[in-house]
């Protein structure tokens, strides 16, 4: 029973780590420009779909498509962002939701026109298949992979942040954009770089996460929600309140599905309630 | 001395202070639908689409157009009304006027509960709990299937007559002319609402939140008043639906249903109530003709004109169009 | 007879920064009380905590005998205590005339009037007029706000404020940003007001502050600094170093 239990335990953090991937970039932007995008899925979806690509037009291994992916990912990320995000930001929130919103549109009905609408599936390679026993309990080999992943990346981001002059600036950004301006920061670079990279991240996400939550065109709708929430719930501010929402999102999200079905889809949406109610600017935001 | 011939650009004039009357394009505006009984004669069916729509997208542009409430759960308040209705009749209740009360009413109690919930936070949580409440419902529906019919919907009621006279009938007539009365009536009052005291304060909710509690005013009481009289419209409309189609679909309550409506209101134009009626038109026709041919294609074109709306054209039809008038009007003075 | 106003112990801190710290300070009725300090005393967040923007650390908040301390922003202004906003804080697409008139609705608790529109409320529109000529808005009555030049704007925000009929009125930089010039037509304003309203106001420049106040207090660092006649700071040798500056002579 217990067994069981870690082993849907750690299937709940294996698909938090994998939001997190993905909203993180959300969450950062989110906090520095106050931009509400509910495009950020599509991005995940994009790096998907070309790691698909890459593996079977073009025969590359599974590992080699991850930086394909984030390098495009990253890319597509700052064209947009330059072109179509900037003279947004000062157009309000409802202007926002509805510019991306028609994106999202875009994306589903491309991605349906160019792959078809159903769920592609993946061949992982052979040593990251299988099970790892440990405690008694068995761990799937790609999910402990998964995790292993995102700590590293983690931990990196966190250096990066703390640690490098860029790092510096995206802080100064996120607390006061206008004051970070005033003291000679290139905000709009900033923020261009941050775009970037937080694309990036949403495409290794959905690359990696194909196994995990499955890739079809409605990927940017279907868990738009979860994303969302995990930028809600963490406080749009830096990166240990989007990891903690993010974990406790998949677990209850995972474990409620296991233990009580019927009511599975509940659990998130009754947990969120209750942490919005009692952490209304997040779990480490700060009021706007 | 040169006289200098100079373009002065003078801002549009400001509207004066709303007075209730209606004037001359309103009055024409409201022939159409009365025409359009006699001149569509096989569309009756159609129209009734049209109508509901129309009146779910006038609920929404009072919470979202003049509270800027963003909402991307409307529907769930929709879907409560169908269900409401359809079940009352389904359980001996088919009496039309009285079944759609009750279905507004249902509408109102949850939207009542739940703006509590909304109006607490800023626009990310307004975004995320309205979604959530949209969600929660729709899975609430699909698992009280055997209440409800699930996906398969509910359907297997038929309705009385209308006021004891007019049956429902396969060619909608009766359904149609009962819609534009249900819409005619809930946009009067709506009217009203936007042209009283009570309307100002929520446009200046919209332009200046923060600052409303500075004069008196409490945000959370209007806020909750506009919320639950915008649900029960919304549960009135999906009454209707139920009523005239005698069959609810699980996709009343579904996310689709929510965003169609934003949409309506962006290509019509926030904030005006008859933008909501324009842009309800021309969403339902597009759809009926360009889904038809091809759904992928609907969608992609639909998120474009979303897109270069939101980026060029931002008070949609209505707002170009009195911009458009504006200028004609400047220039020949 | 309490004083207007009374604040006992008021302190804000948000985390380790305390803006402002163990401020007891009493506003007599009828009173021109100005609100000085160096950028970032503290004084804005004053007025926060007053006006219940802000919900106080600690400390004790008194409208006349009233404790405060707990209630509403919009409860508070109903009570008789308002403020005006150093950032203008208006109602971008409300014209000048909408704004008023719906701060006198708010105020004669026809705000939620729905049934009406809003050219029948002729009491509430008058009375708006009457606010707006006193202010030499009435030019502007049909401008959005938005387009109104940025003088005009904060008499607007001034004229939000008297719709409400407040006993207690709070002005935070009422002149901010205005040259000296046309502040005249500001001060002029400021002066017309009735006699028994309570006025408390934040402000940098010192001439508006001299020729007005009949109180000063002194806020540094988030304390009460020194607090006393606009004669008695003039010559406090601290608060010249602290904050005036040895040149000015008043």
């Amino acid at each position: 029973m217990l067994t069981s239990f870690l082993g849907v335990l750690f299937d709940g953090i294996a698909s938090g780590c994998l939001l997190f991937l993905i909203s993180v970039g959300l969450s950062v932007t989110m906090g520095m420009m106050n931009f509400l995008n509910l495009a950020h899925g599509a991005f995940a979806m994009l790096g998907g779909y070309l790691c698909l690509m890459a593996m079977t037009r073009y025969g590359a291994p599974f590992l080699a498509t991850l930086p394909l992916a984030m390098a495009a990912c990253g890319i597509v990320g700052a064209l947009f962002e330059r072109l179509l995000f900037r003279p947004m930001y000062r157009a309000g929130h409802l202007n926002q939701v509805l510019l991306t919103f028609g994106l999202v549109l875009m994306s589903i009905a491309a991605a349906t026109f160019v792959w078809g609408p159903e769920q592609q599936p993946i061949r992982l390679p052979p040593f990251l298949t299988g099970q790892v026993k440990a405690f008694g309990a068995e761990f799937g080999t790609y999910r402990l992979f998964l995790v292993a992943l995102v700590v590293v990346l983690t931990l990196l981001m966190v250096f990066f942040v703390e640690n490098t002059r860029f790092g510096a600036q995206v802080r100064a950004a996120v607390d006061n954009s206008q004051a970070s301006e005033g003291l000679g920061i290139n905000v709009d670079r900033v923020f261009s770089v941050t775009f970037a990279l937080g694309s990036a991240l949403a495409g290794l996400g959905g690359a990696l996460g194909i196994d995990v939550l499955g890739l079809d065109p409605t990927f940017p709708l279907k868990y738009l929600v979860y994303f969302l929430l995990v930028v809600t719930v963490g406080g749009a501010r830096g990166i240990k309140g989007p990891l903690l929402a993010a974990l406790i999102l998949g677990v209850f999200d995972i474990v409620g599905k296991y233990y009580v079905p019927e009511v599975g889809a509940f659990i998130i949406y009754a947990v969120m309630v209750a942490l919005l109610l009692a952490f209304p600017s997040g779990l480490f935001g700060r009021r706007t | 001395m040169k006289q200098v011939a100079a373009r002065i650009f003078l801002p549009p004039p400001a509207p004066p202070l709303p007075d209730g009357r209606w004037n001359r394009y309103e009055i024409v505006f409201w022939l159409l639908p009365i025409a359009g009984f006699f001149v569509f004669p096989g569309y009756h069916v159609f129209g009734s689409q049209i109508i509901i729509a129309a009146l779910f997208a006038v609920s929404l542009d009072l919470i979202l157009g003049y509270a800027r409430i963003i909402s991307l759960g409307h529907a769930a308040y929709f879907g409560i009304g169908a269900y409401t209705a359809a079940l009352l009749a389904k359980n001996g209740w088919n009496e039309s006027i009285s079944g759609l009360i009750l279905a507004g009413a249902a509408a109102a109690i949850l939207g009542f509960l739940t703006s509590f919930l909304v109006v607490r936070g800023q626009d990310l949580t307004r975004l995320m709990v309205t979604l959530g409440i949209g969600i929660m419902l729709y899975e609430a529906a699909n698992r009280a299937s055997s209440i409800t019919g699930g996906v398969d919907g509910l359907g297997g009621y038929t309705m009385a007559r209308l006021l004891g006279i007019f049956p429902f009938d396969l060619g909608g007539d009766t359904a149609y002319v009962y819609s534009v009365a249900v819409l005619a009536a809930l946009f009067w009052i709506s009217r009203r609402i936007v042209n009283s005291p009570f309307g100002l304060s929520l446009r200046g909710i919209r332009e200046g939140e923060q600052r409303m509690p500075a004069i008196g005013a409490s945000v959370t009481r209007k806020l909750v008043v506009i919320y639950t009289g915008a649900s029960a419209m919304a549960g009135l409309a999906g009454g209707l639906l139920a009523q005239t189609t005698q069959f609810v679909s699980i996709e009343t309550l579904g996310i689709n249903r929510s965003a169609d409506a934003v949409i309506m209101l962006i290509i019509g134009g926030t904030g005006r109530l008859y933008g909501a009626l324009v842009g309800a038109g021309v969403f339902m026709i597009l759809q009926n003709y360009l889904a038809g041919i091809n759904p992928v294609y609907w969608q992609f074109w639909l998120g474009l004109l979303l897109v270069l709306v939101v980026l060029f054209a931002r008070g949609g039809l209505l707002g170009g169009l009195t911009t458009l008038i504006q200028r004609l009007g400047q220039r020949s003075s | 007879m309490s004083a207007a106003l009374r604040t006992e112990h008021l302190t804000k801190a948000f985390g380790p920064f305390v803006a402002n710290s163990d401020i007891t300070v009493t506003i007599e009725n009828g009173a021109r009380h100005a609100l000085i300090g160096p950028n970032g005393a503290g004084k804005t967040t004053f007025i926060n905590l007053l006006t219940g923007y802000l919900r106080p650390t600690s400390g004790e908040i008194y409208l006349g005998p009233q404790p405060v301390t707990g209630l509403s922003q919009h409860a508070r202004v109903k009570m008789g205590m308002t403020r005006t906003f150093q950032i203008t804080s208006l109602f971008p697409g409300l014209t000048v005339l909408e704004s008023v008139v719906m701060a006198v609705c708010e105020r004669t608790d026809r705000g939620g009037a729905w049934w009406r529109a809003t050219a029948a409320e002729t009491s509430a529109i008058d009375e708006a007029r009457a606010i707006l000529a006193t202010l030499h808005l009435e030019h502007c009555a049909g401008i959005v706000a938005r387009n109104l030049p940025y003088g005009r704007q904060r008499l607007l925000e001034i004229a939000l404020a008297l719709a409400t009929r407040p006993t207690l009125l709070l002005l935070d930089e009422p002149a901010a940003g205005i040259p000296s010039a046309e502040g005249a037509e500001l001060l002029g304003v400021i002066s017309g007001l009735p006699r028994d309203m309570t006025i408390v106001f934040i402000e940098h420049d010192m001439n508006l502050v001299f020729r007005f106040a009949e109180r000063i207090t002194v806020l540094v660092r988030g304390t009460v600094f020194a607090e006393g006649t606009p004669e008695e700071i003039a010559v406090d040798r601290e608060v010249k170093e602290v904050y005036l500056g040895e040149s000015l002579n008043v």
